[in-house]
């Protein structure tokens, strides 16, 4: 049977009005965020220029197209259609009438699908590794920028014993099916997630020990929600059956984590060395504060600039390493729709077809320039003040 | 300078050490011990031999027993028959001795790759000259040219050749390299037919033809970086005292560029070029998979998709060792080039 194909214009058109949702919650974010640029601190002032307001459209726009994923893409990313294997952009799949934009690949999946999936893989993954990279590296890069010595000797070896190591060698040892047999990726999970709760029961503890009123509420909370997501991280035993992650990703999850947190751990430490010679910590340590008051709450606040900007790019650096793993076949299910996957399977075939490489190369370039562009745009923002 | 640099060794030889102890942990978890047998061994053994191949190679000796024999300050033993009491080689490919003798890293000797069936050093050598030359084109083509977008960005700030370049090179360093090699292969292989999309003919012989889509795969991602450094290094250099005072005295701008900005310019972006080879490592990895270039990167994957242990504590070592001394290279450099810096 011969497959019928529409034109290049209406495929165009075609994803254009399926991104429809990503539209409509772009222009209405956007255009509030411009009306009250003005009131909105730092992120308001992204959009004073070009840089800034491109880097802040591209983000969002993957950032919606992650929770609209189910309305924008037309078919089920796993599913195959045999008749649609690959096929070319704008085939139109016999039985539903709908269209594969962007083509089938070798086992007629939709590419377009698989493009938009892919990016709620990366979306979930990438932000919250460095979020736990930025904690596990905060709470240690502190202490040993602001006391030095020993525990500094002793954190800068171990963070620099890991920077030597090449991520692609330490990912091919810690990313292994073998290694979810050992108990090895559970206990570095179970070491890594306990940073955020000790980070927010130290925070709140040092600022509210003599108001004994807010401190146990915050305590409690603190204790309550994280020991909740840590059960179901680590263990798996969320009593709700809500937070739950799959064995691969966690695996995942802590090989990023740990790839990325000394170098978090290197640039904290940095701007605590740099910060505690200022007027302001001295005044701190004339008072009396205790050392954890004066790294949480004087210093912290004063090197969030750099840090920012350091998140910004570090979660595109983390999206070119989920990248990397999937290039290599890596922890991630070989069906997976993400967008490493996706192209490690796409150039095996580039002699033969080329459409089904473009669109995920070509999604994961723009999000991490979208990424760097906001850095970018952040650190001109913040050099100004 | 000389107590610096020995207390850097004595740093990085501590490093290398705790970094193959770590190293060797995870090739002998259960898990890869199992993969092994099952690879060197005939297909659907049962499980009692896959134990017995495990034992009579020596892998069920004692952790550190093995880890020292590997290092060589402990004796390798040769395979005793029970029965006979006849010793034979561990692996007959490789020459492993048939009497007890110290034979690690420390005397030379790497080890025995299961995979390719010879010693590690026969493999890795050779593979790590053909890393060599793809680096060495790599570099001599992303130095020159993030040098220049850097200085020519760092020039004028602000201008618009500025902020094109300076957007180019963050585009840059937003393009990993499966990402860029995707596309250069799309672009000049499939579209225009100029370049070969596969550099497995390279070991033979490099050409333009085989050779340039590694090369420029590998240099894009890093030269945006190297060239945002220069810049910011430039932009900094041309609001010094002695640049104005430069322009004042009557130079044109191009002399003062050259005669006065560039080489205090130059003093950080050699920090950074030097710190780039870590990045490169992995760039070679993915580069050398995905033109099947038979280099360094390839022999690695080769090494830990079937658990090979000598041949991937080799490449672990030769790995861990570029980045240390690079490390050390760029800081002695660095003090050297900036007499401003005391190298304490």
């Amino acid at each position: 049977m011969q497959t019928e194909y529409i034109s290049a214009f209406d495929v165009v058109i075609g994803v254009l009005w399926r991104f429809w949702p990503v539209w409509v919650a772009l222009i209405l974010v956007m255009s509030a965020s411009f009306s009250y640029r003005r009131k909105l601190g730092l992120y308001g002032q992204l959009f004073d220029s070009g840089v800034g307001i491109a880097g802040v459209f591209i983000c969002l726009f993957w950032l919606f197209t992650a929770i609209f994923a189910s309305t924008i893409s037309p078919f089920d990313p796993l599913a195959q259609v045999s008749v649609m294997k690959d096929t070319l952009p704008g085939a139109i799949e016999p039985a539903s009438k709908l269209v594969y934009y962007f083509g089938g690949d070798k086992l007629a999946r939709d590419v377009f699908s698989r493009m938009v999936y892919g990016s709620q893989i990366v979306l979930i993954i990438a932000p919250a590794a460095t979020g736990f990279a930025l904690m596990v590296g905060i709470t240690l890069g502190l202490p040993a920028g602001y006391y030095g010595g020993k525990i500094d000797t002793l954190l800068s070896f171990l963070a620099n014993l890991v920077l030597a190591f090449p991520v692609i060698l330490l990912f091919y040892l810690l990313v292994t099916p073998g290694i979810m047999d050992t108990p090895i990726p559970y206990a570095m999970a179970g070491l890594f997630f306990l940073f955020p709760i000790i980070f927010f029961c130290v925070l709140f503890w040092t600022r509210y020990k003599n108001r004994p009123d807010r401190l146990y509420i915050l305590l409690g909370i603190t204790l309550v929600v994280g020991g909740w997501i840590y059960a179901g991280l680590v263990f798996d035993k969320d009593p709700l059956h809500i937070v739950h992650i799959d064995p691969n990703q966690l695996n995942i999850f802590v090989a990023v984590v740990f790839a990325s947190s000394p170098g978090v751990f290197r640039i904290v430490r940095g701007l605590t060395m740099d910060i505690k010679t200022r007027d302001y910590v001295a005044a701190a340590q004339t008072r009396g504060e205790s050392p954890w008051y004066i790294m949480l709450w004087e210093i912290l606040p004063n090197a969030r600039g750099p840090l920012i900007v350091d998140a910004c790019l570090r979660i595109g650096y983390t999206t070119i390493l989920l990248g990397t793993l999937g290039y290599f076949g890596l922890g991630l299910a070989p069906e997976s729709p993400d967008w490493g996957t996706a192209i490690k399977d796409a150039s095996r075939l580039l002699r033969s077809f080329i459409h089904p490489a473009l669109p995920p190369t070509i999604a994961l370039m723009s999000f991490v320039l979208g990424l760097n562009l906001l850095a970018d745009s952040l650190r001109e923002q913040s050099m100004k003040d | 300078m000389f107590s610096f640099i020995a207390r850097r060794i004595g740093t990085i030889l501590l490093t290398m050490l705790c970094l193959t102890l770590v190293v060797f942990f995870l090739v002998n978890l259960e898990p890869n011990l199992k993969k092994l047998a099952i690879s060197q061994t005939e297909m659907h053994t049962p499980a009692d031999q896959l134990e017995s191949w495990l034992v009579n190679h020596g892998y069920r000796q004692n952790f550190f027993l093995r880890y020292g024999q590997w290092l060589g300050v402990l004796p390798k033993h040769p395979i005793t028959d029970p029965a006979t009491g006849k010793t034979t080689q561990r692996f007959s490919f490789c020459n492993d001795p048939t009497e007890p003798q110290f034979s690690g890293v420390l005397q030379g000797d790497f080890g025995c790759s299961t995979k390719f069936k010879t010693t590690v050093a026969a493999k890795l050598f050779p593979a790590l000259g053909a890393t060599g030359l793809l680096m060495f084109w790599v570099l001599a083509v992303m130095v020159p040219i993030s040098l220049l977008i850097g200085i020519l960005a760092g020039m004028r700030e602000g201008s618009r050749t500025d902020r094109v370049l300076s957007v180019a090179s963050i585009a840059s360093t937003a393009t990993p390299e499966y990402v860029s090699g995707v596309i250069f292969t799309v672009i000049f292989a499939s579209w225009l037919g100029w370049l070969n999309g596969s550099a497995a003919s390279a070991s033979q012989g490099i050409t333009f033809y085989n050779f340039t889509l590694p090369v420029i795969t590998l240099a894009i991602y890093g030269t945006g970086y190297i060239a945002r450094m220069t810049r910011a290094s430039m932009v900094e250099v041309m609001t010094q005292q002695y640049i104005r005072t430069a322009r004042l005295k009557g130079l044109s701008f191009s002399s003062v560029v050259i005669k006065h900005a560039l080489r205090n310019a130059l003093i950080a972006p050699f920090t950074v070029i030097m710190l780039q080879f870590p990045w490169l490592l992995t760039g070679v990895v993915i580069v050398e998979v995905m033109f099947r270039y038979q280099g360094f990167g390839y022999t690695l994957v080769e090494a830990a998709g079937n658990n090979d242990i000598d041949l991937l504590l080799g490449c672990s070592l030769v790995s861990v060792f570029i980045v240390l001394i690079t490390q050390l290279i760029s800081d002695v450099g660095y003090a050297f080039l900036n007499p401003r810096i005391r190298v304490q």
